[in-house]
């Protein structure tokens, strides 16, 4: 049995991991663009601020892939699949075939098309330890850095280099910072945050020309920068799944056992399209929870254990500055509000569950609580819901519940 | 595995279990000089309304969500003990989401602590049991 796994992140580990708990034996082979080792991808902006460092950021060392017996090539690149020979092409030449087959491709920086974009020296993504490499090679302490993209990659990127810069602006088209995540008061609460900082911001506004050390904006706005970090969003990595003839909508369609449309092909991580709970819709849900138990439940399933994953939800947890914010769900149906000095809380509720929340400062205490009652979609008259919704607490549930929590074997 | 179990019916709502865990973390032999005009940080939280209460502490699940959630690869299961490298957290509060207990907290140093069962500390036994006055935690077998 030879299991090859395309990508070596965060879902090519679990995948990995997946496997050994039922097949100790059958070969291992990861192919990885990257030339690092598997290492934690959300933490590159840590590694800008100095709060981690490279060795600190392998997200598993090499006794777990000398134990599990996996063998390893980095910096190669899959060119091709043929899902009918069941064989790989390498940018190397070489060919490798498989029994199963796993895509954890992930994903890649979308760079929209701007006029003059060609005549800017100092260009960066923000989704590699090598992208955070470059950056740090460049950064000046009187650098100006522009910043396309008031998301969570954009975002972060500029926490990361706070402090070691002359100034850091952020241009996005969204009339809101984070708005994929929060809501129009938690944007505006975590914006002045960041400009207390000293960030600056021109939102609802896009780029219309570049030169080599600036950027005039729509609103007539004139920028100077010397480095500028495009971050409006990422695209999945799908073309080895489409030459191939798999079902792909935005990303690689899988079912709960992460089963691609082709046969003894599996897909995990930030290039698959799953089904999201709440909405009961394919999504792509590029989050590094869902890669893990993704690659984990293709790994089981590749090797013979079928358990599927379909508690997939949308979740974030992200700090900037010390203020730290946590969402999950969809922001729709009947809605709780407590909003005090240092803590925000919006709690969402549908047809006796909880399918949503933004927590920001203090609110986010035990935030777990409430994410169980989501992807449990457990019926809230069931338990204490005017207790639970002011604070997150075991205590909420019946006590039969709660001796099983606290009393029980989980 | 040996785990910490709660049994509600027994708690005095003492918080005896906190100062414990505070002094069994602190690296100190002292239980006094661990504790005396210190803001103690338990790994474990007492939830108290009217006459119930009980302590809440990491569940060292089988399915740990935690682990699988964890942005910087830095909590493991080991042998079925769930622990946290502290060197490798950088406080993003991922396993905040994900637990569902609500049973990890920021620690003085602003990364994440939980309760290892004192396996990792100088102690070896979970200290909140042998402090707590009417055995409503105890560890054991189940």
């Amino acid at each position: 049995m030879h299991y090859l796994i395309i990508g070596n992140s965060i879902a090519a580990a679990a995948v990995i991991e997946g496997i050994r708990s039922q097949d100790p034996e059958g070969a291992i082979t990861v192919v990885g663009e990257e030339r690092q080792a598997c290492y934690a991808r959300p933490l590159i902006s840590y590694l800008l601020q100095g709060k981690t460092d490279e060795e600190k950021m392998r997200y598993r060392d090499q006794a777990f892939f000398d134990k599990h017996k996996v063998t390893v090539l980095c910096e190669t690149r899959a060119s091709h699949l043929d899902a009918g020979t069941k064989t790989v092409a390498l940018d190397d030449g070489t060919t490798l075939t498989y029994d199963k087959l796993v895509l954890a491709t992930g994903s890649s920086p979308f760079i929209p098309p701007m006029e003059g974009l060609g005549q800017v020296k100092h260009r960066f993504t923000f989704l590699t330890l090598d992208d955070a490499l470059a950056l740090q090679q460049v950064v000046k302490g009187d650098s100006r850095v522009l910043i396309l993209g008031a998301g969570l990659i954009g975002l972060k990127c500029a926490e990361g280099l706070f402090g070691q810069v002359r100034s850091i602006t952020v241009v996005d088209l969204a009339p809101r910072i984070l708005a994929s995540i929060l809501d129009e008061k938690g944007s505006a609460q975590v914006q002045e945050h960041l400009q207390q900082k000293g960030l600056t911001f021109h939102l609802s506004d896009r780029v219309k020309e570049f030169t080599a050390n600036e950027a005039l904006l729509e609103s007539g706005t004139i920028v100077g920068f010397d480095m500028l970090v495009v971050a409006v969003g990422v695209k999945p990595n799908t073309s080895l799944a489409k030459e191939a003839g798999l079902a792909v909508n935005r990303g690689i369609v899988v079912d709960t056992s992460m089963r691609t449309s082709g046969k003894d092909i599996w897909a995990a991580g930030d290039c698959a399209e799953a089904e999201e709970l709440v909405s009961g819709q394919h999504k792509v849900l590029p989050l590094l929870c869902n890669a893990y138990l993704q690659g984990e439940t293709a790994g089981k399933d590749m090797a013979g254990l079928t358990e599927p994953f379909n508690q997939a939800i949308a979740m974030n947890a992200i700090s900037f500055f010390g203020l730290h914010v946590i969402t999950a769900g969809l922001y729709e149906g009947e809605e709780k509000l407590f909003a005090e000095e240092g803590s925000y809380k919006r709690l969402f509720v549908r047809d006796n569950h909880l399918i949503g929340y933004i927590l920001i400062g203090k609110a986010v205490e035990r935030a777990g609580i409430y994410t169980a009652l989501i992807r449990n979609q457990t019926a809230l008259d069931t338990i204490d819901f005017d207790l639970i919704s002011r604070q997150p607490a075991l205590m909420a549930f019946a006590k039969s519940v709660r001796q099983q929590q606290l009393g029980g074997s989980v | 595995m040996k785990r910490v179990y709660v049994n509600e019916a027994w708690c005095l709502g003492c918080h005896l279990c906190e100062y414990y865990c505070a002094y069994a973390n602190s690296g100190l032999t002292d239980m006094v000089k661990a504790l005396k005009d210190k803001v103690i940080r338990p790994r474990l939280t007492i939830e108290q309304e009217g006459t119930i209460s009980f302590a809440v502490s990491c569940r060292h699940c089988t399915e740990p969500l935690c682990m699988k959630s964890c942005i910087a690869g830095a909590i493991s299961c080991k042998d079925g003990l769930i622990v946290i490298d502290q060197s490798k957290c950088v406080n993003c509060y991922s396993c905040i989401m994900a637990c569902p207990y609500g049973a990890l907290m920021p620690s003085e140093e602003q990364v994440m602590q939980k309760c290892e069962l004192c396996a990792t500390n100088s102690h070896g036994q979970p200290v909140c049991v042998q402090g707590c006055p009417n055995k409503a935690i105890v560890y054991e077998e189940r």
